[in-house]
């Protein structure tokens, strides 16, 4: 039971002033990912039923390599702001809140680092 | 908070039934919610036959003939019948609206009432708006300056007028905010499409001085930010208005601050 008035329930801590760098980037990311999730289809095509060499011949291409390397990092930035957002609407308690909230900052940290790694071992004939 | 299912003391069981008059000859089934906070029993769909040649067009007139006539413990808030104060807000056979606008012939078989869905029940069809109202408060919604008041009207040309069209037309009847899963699961901290709606009116006034500290308000993740354009709101606006547009707006003017 509380005590405090419907209004100062509603003002609480105040406005946090900030949402919207988030709101933009997550746009941002998702409009660079509509055409490097195209060019990755068309590659995917493009690729069927070529062999292990032919396709780390294709990835250490320099085109091909930066267009990974940019579709690797703006997806798992656009994941990150994207789970955010999921664990923000359904996870409640602050403690759970701030535990997800890390897990996913790492987890979507770790993936980046792992693939961009990988695409620079295979473009830099690892 | 996040609920998909209802607790225990909220879950709804078979209510009692009233049958229309002898000799009625269209009969429509309204199930009604139920739920009274002094008798501690879990809420109720009560059914009542609703002899529809001696009752009005609109799901209100069944209401207001059911109080008057068949049972008058049933609570429900109502006060213009014409679609103006909001009063009636409620939901109809699974969709927000008033009942006073809404007629019988709009919706499909048996006619289920229930209250605006995820707000806390008064008693029967009345939610609690408490926090709703509060939230209205809380956007300062009045004309706020620094000039000195002027002598005669605050002039406002033709085209400023225009754009608060679609937005002062709003009731406040909640219709919208309980539709939004947003605003189901975090009410306590995201405004919803109502109060959104009624923040960008004045932000949108021309006359207001004061649209920087407002964009200030509501720039929070919470607060503005837990819309997702699920669009709902503008489903269920009685007045036909759409709140998510004007939450663009706001979003827009965000974005464009900072440039």
């Amino acid at each position: 039971m509380s005590l405090r008035t419907p209004l100062g329930k509603v003002r609480g801590l105040g406005s946090a002033k900030e949402g919207t760098h988030h709101f933009w980037v997550q746009r941002v990311s998702a409009v660079a990912l509509v055409p490097l999730t195209i060019w990755l289809v068309a590659s995917l095509v493009c690729l069927t039923g070529a062999g292990r060499d032919e396709v780390l011949d294709w990835l250490g291409s320099p085109v091909q390599a930066i267009l990974m390397l940019l579709l690797v990092i703006a997806g798992f930035y656009h994941l990150k702001l994207g789970i955010q957002v999921v664990l923000e609407d359904y996870v409640h308690g602050e403690g759970a809140k701030l535990a997800t909230s890390l897990l996913n900052t790492f987890v979507c940290f770790a993936g980046g680092a792992v693939s961009v790694f990988a695409v620079l071992k295979i473009a830099f004939g690892g | 908070m996040v609920e998909f299912t209802l607790p225990k003391n909220s879950k709804v069981g078979k209510g009692k039934s009233y049958k229309a008059p002898e000799g009625a000859k269209r009969v429509r089934k309204f199930q009604v919610y139920r739920w009274n906070p002094d008798d501690g029993q879990n809420p109720r769909m009560d059914t009542y036959d609703v002899d529809l040649d001696k009752c009005g067009p609109m799901v209100l007139d069944a209401l207001i003939k059911i109080k008057n006539e068949m049972d008058s413990t049933l609570t429900f808030r109502r006060s213009c019948r014409e679609g103006i104060c909001g009063s009636c807000a409620m939901n109809i056979n699974g969709k927000n609206g008033l009942a006073c606008t809404t007629g019988m012939d709009e919706v499909k078989g048996d006619v289920k009432i229930t209250p605006l869905p995820h707000m806390e029940v008064v008693k029967d069809l009345v939610p609690d708006l408490t926090n709703f109202y509060a939230q209205y408060a809380s956007i300062e919604p009045w004309l706020k300056t620094e000039s000195p008041a002027p002598d005669r009207e605050r002039l406002q040309t033709e085209d400023d007028r225009r754009k608060m069209d679609g937005l002062y037309e709003c009731i406040l009847c909640a219709c919208c905010s309980t539709s939004c899963p947003s605003y189901w699961w975090n009410q306590d901290r995201y405004l919803g499409p109502a109060i959104l709606l009624q923040a960008y009116r004045w932000i949108a006034d021309s006359r207001d001085e004061h649209t920087g500290e407002r964009l200030d308000n509501l720039e929070d993740p919470f607060r503005l930010y837990r819309c997702h354009t699920i669009m709902n709101c503008a489903h269920a606006c009685p007045k036909g208005l759409n709140p998510a547009k004007a939450i663009a707006e706001i979003k827009k003017l965000m974005v464009e601050r900072r440039a």
